[in-house]
């Protein structure tokens, strides 16, 4: 009986971001990853039998399984970023299903933020288009380390060999001129299931692997930063219990780095210096910690640390800064991003104010084209922006970190979440 | 580069749930943490624990209980909760009932499943929480899958699927206005295979209603249910001795069991994996009205 179930032990979590135009199937590619991978429960497979029927389909349309709320059930279309979960032997996926309709934008981004593999879908039929370059350069952006190019329907294109070649030669002009660093392309069926789990007997001419496969075999591991210690203080331990009543430990995420016992470290912003003491956890001290593990550190010093503090190794520091230049993408219809602009910002675990000094450009996210003298940011538009905080900011380029480079920024009034900045550098002066 | 470098999955989703408690406890001034009895609920109060160990919880547990449980449950409750020397709350059913705040249900199909949601909210406005903790994962349900880790409720406790904040990288956004609470989920990203993963791992006690045992049962729409003086028998239903389990523990007029034998972690992980129905499909009775049930009842404030 234990054949049925993975061992735990070797089992990796990989994290990915689907994204398409309307119709080019990527619920259909999704369903049928679930489905064919045995995530789908009978009752589940009932219900969408029950609803194709009550729809006039004539077919078990795999697509309503991904389909979620029932507003967008209505308006057939999906509008959210959906969270799904299909695993094998070897991972556990955690899939961020977003749309390519209105707001594609913000939730692709959203999506993108965590993924190590992007899976952008495209119809055979119509090859690369607008939105197919939109996904791709969003994917960049947010700096996805992994992209694979589902070249899809390829059962309406006759299983042409020669149309996939071109769609890919298409795809790699274009992505020339991105910072991608790993590029696949699979052809598939999605409606036929051709090289979605099962390598296809229709395409004989295409030896590579299977979009299943692909995404068991992208090695992912060292796309963390293991170079740069970086540990923002999310919370301080002090027990005040008798049995460990001096203890006072750092909890945080490690964000960067390789961490031992013993390391020379430096707290900013104060800049006082000690060494690691011990690396606790509830399942005892370890010996070495990497992102993203959630520990608790004590130095050797008494120093007074508190949240939003960042520790790092003497010589391998963050920048530290109030002026910073950024990418932002705008997630809010009103208000609209404007130079003089006050927000809060929350960057790793610290919030400060700040005002947005200068919209450098708007970029044009299907030409690449940087539009300056540009007077807002509106909903799902993109820009490089000048910001200065009221407090110092530890942080890395997002290109070299993807947590101590990013940020979100906050409307003050609502509360709300309504930017998502990735960070260039500081403001050249 | 050493191998120990990489996480395992439960490695990766357990760093990610404690993030998420530590930072929610960082945000807000009044945390609670929702527990069942369940196993998820048991999950989530293993990594709280863990999140700030050595330290005891920094925040109270609350229980909403319907007054219709299987006292197994209540007894691992209160052992669980001592065991740490955390502090409960009982928010109680019973109490909204016999004050008037709620009217019960009438009949063979009476539930307190929909009353759970009045007495939460109760609580919550009484203790003035602004964060609660809950076990809710994002593959029990659709309705879940696009909600997020800090799901944002107004001062009515209502979830607005529309009106959600765009949740990025592993940057939470906690603050909220007077009144308004966020809705904690640190496993959202588990599914119940890892969940059973984990406290087999963990080694992580769980009520005994989840492992085979022999009771008295009838069957109602396809489903088996516990005999209990909370449910009346309809006409042709008859009670038969049967060896099951339970896959989630809730009220007891709204939780079905199914016939099993599994009775080690093991043993239940095996038949998780072999079994063709989901955990909702196969043991809540009020899901299975409508397809989209379990929108309608978040939009009102339920877990
Ligand atoms: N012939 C063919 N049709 C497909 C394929 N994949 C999807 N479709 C159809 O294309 C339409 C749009 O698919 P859907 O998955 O809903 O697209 P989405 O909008 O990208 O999620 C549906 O009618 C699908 O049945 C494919 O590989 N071949």
């Amino acid at each position: 009986m234990t054949s049925l179930v993975a061992d735990p032990k070797s089992m990796e979590l990989v994290r990915l971001a689907t994204t398409g135009s309307v119709d080019d199937g990527k619920s259909t590619l999704i369903g049928r990853l679930l489905y064919d991978s045995k995530q789908i429960f009978q009752d589940q497979l009932d219900a969408i039998e029950e609803a194709s029927r009550r729809r006039g389909t004539d077919y078990v349309d795999l697509a309503l399984l991904t389909d979620g709320l029932r507003a967008e059930r209505e308006q057939g279309i999906t509008i959210d970023v959906a969270y799904r979960y299909f695993s094998t032997p070897k991972r556990k996926f955690v899939l961020a299903d977003t749309p390519g309709h209105i707001q594609y934008t913000r939730n692709m981004v959203t999506g993108a933020s965590t993924a190590d593999i992007a899976l952008i879908l495209v119809d055979a039929r119509h090859g690369v288009l607008e939105q197919t370059r939109r996904h791709s350069f969003l994917a960049s952006l947010l700096q996805v380390p992994h992209l694979v190019l589902c070249v899809n329907k390829m059962d309406l294109v006759d299983w042409s060999e020669d149309r996939y070649d071109e769609i890919v030669a298409d795809f790699r002009q274009f992505a020339s001129r991105l910072a991608i660093h790993d590029l696949r392309f699979v052809p598939v069926s999605a409606l036929l299931g051709d090289n979605v789990v099962d390598e296809s007997a229709n395409m004989p001419w295409y030896s590579g692997p299977s979009v299943l496969h692909l995404l068991e075999d992208i090695h992912v591991g060292s796309d963390r930063n293991l170079i740069d210690c970086r540990f923002p203080v999310q919370y301080v331990i002090r027990p005040h219990t008798l049995e460990s009543q001096d203890y006072r430990g750092y909890a945080g995420t490690i964000s960067g780095g390789v961490w031992k016992r013993g390391d020379q470290v430096v707290v900013l912003p104060s800049g006082f210096e000690s060494t690691i003491e011990s690396i606790d956890t509830y399942d005892g001290p370890m010996e070495e910690a990497v992102p993203p593990m959630a520990v608790t550190m004590r130095l050797s010093d008494d120093l007074d640390i508190s949240r939003g503090d960042m520790i790092c190794r003497p010589n391998n520091r963050p920048h530290a800064g109030q002026d910073i230049d950024a990418m932002v993408c705008w997630m809010a219809e009103a208000p609209t991003l404007r130079p003089g602009m006050k927000l809060g910002v929350k960057h790793t675990t610290r919030w400060a104010r700040a005002v947005v000094r200068d919209l450098q450009y708007r970029l044009d996210i299907n030409t690449l084209h940087r539009e300056e003298g540009a007077a807002a940011l509106a909903l799902n538009e993109i820009g490089r922006v000048s910001l200065r905080t009221t407090q110092p900011l530890f942080y890395d380029d997002y290109r070299r970190n993807r947590e101590t480079g990013s940020f979100i920024l906050v409307d003050e009034g609502s509360q709300n979440t309504v930017g998502a900045g990735m960070i260039v550098g500081p403001t050249e002066s | 580069m050493s191998t120990s470098y990489e996480l395992t999955h439960l490695g990766a989703l357990e760093a990610e749930s404690i993030h998420i408690i530590r930072e929610a406890v960082a945000e807000c001034e009044r945390p609670v943490l929702l527990f069942s009895g369940g196993k998820d609920s048991a999950v989530v109060l293993r990594l709280a624990v863990k999140a700030f160990h050595p330290a005891r919880l920094p925040f109270p547990v609350m229980h909403v209980d319907t007054g219709h449980n299987f006292p197994e449950v209540i007894e691992f409750r209160d052992r669980t909760i001592e065991a740490l020397g955390a502090d409960l709350i009982v928010a109680s059913v019973q109490e909204a009932i016999d004050e008037g705040r709620v009217v019960e249900e009438t009949g063979p199909r009476a539930s307190r499943n929909r009353l759970q949601i009045e007495a939460l909210v109760g609580a919550i406005e009484k203790y003035q929480f602004d964060a609660v903790f809950g076990g809710a994962r994002r593959d029990e349900e659709k309705a879940r899958a696009k909600e997020r880790v800090f799901s944002f409720r107004d001062e009515f406790s209502q979830w607005d699927p529309k009106n959600q904040r765009p949740e990025l990288w592993n940057i939470y956004n906690a603050r909220h206005r007077r009144g308004e609470h966020v809705r904690v989920f640190p496993i959202s990203n588990w599914t119940e295979m890892d969940v059973y993963q984990y406290v087999m791992e963990e080694e992580i006690a769980l009520p005994g209603v989840y492992f085979s045992h022999r009771r008295r049962v009838f069957e109602r729409d396809g489903m088996l249910m516990a005999e209990s003086p909370f449910i009346p028998l309809m006409d042709g239903e008859a009670v038969f001795e049967a060896s099951v389990r339970f896959r989630t523990v809730g009220d007891m007029t709204c939780t079905g069991a199914f016939e099993s034998t599994a009775s080690t972690v093991e043993e239940i992980i095996d038949e998780v994996a072999a079994t063709r129905i989901t955990e909702r499909g196969a043991s809540r009775a009020d899901d299975r009205t409508a397809e989209a049930a379990m929108e309608d009842r978040k939009r009102e404030g339920y877990f």
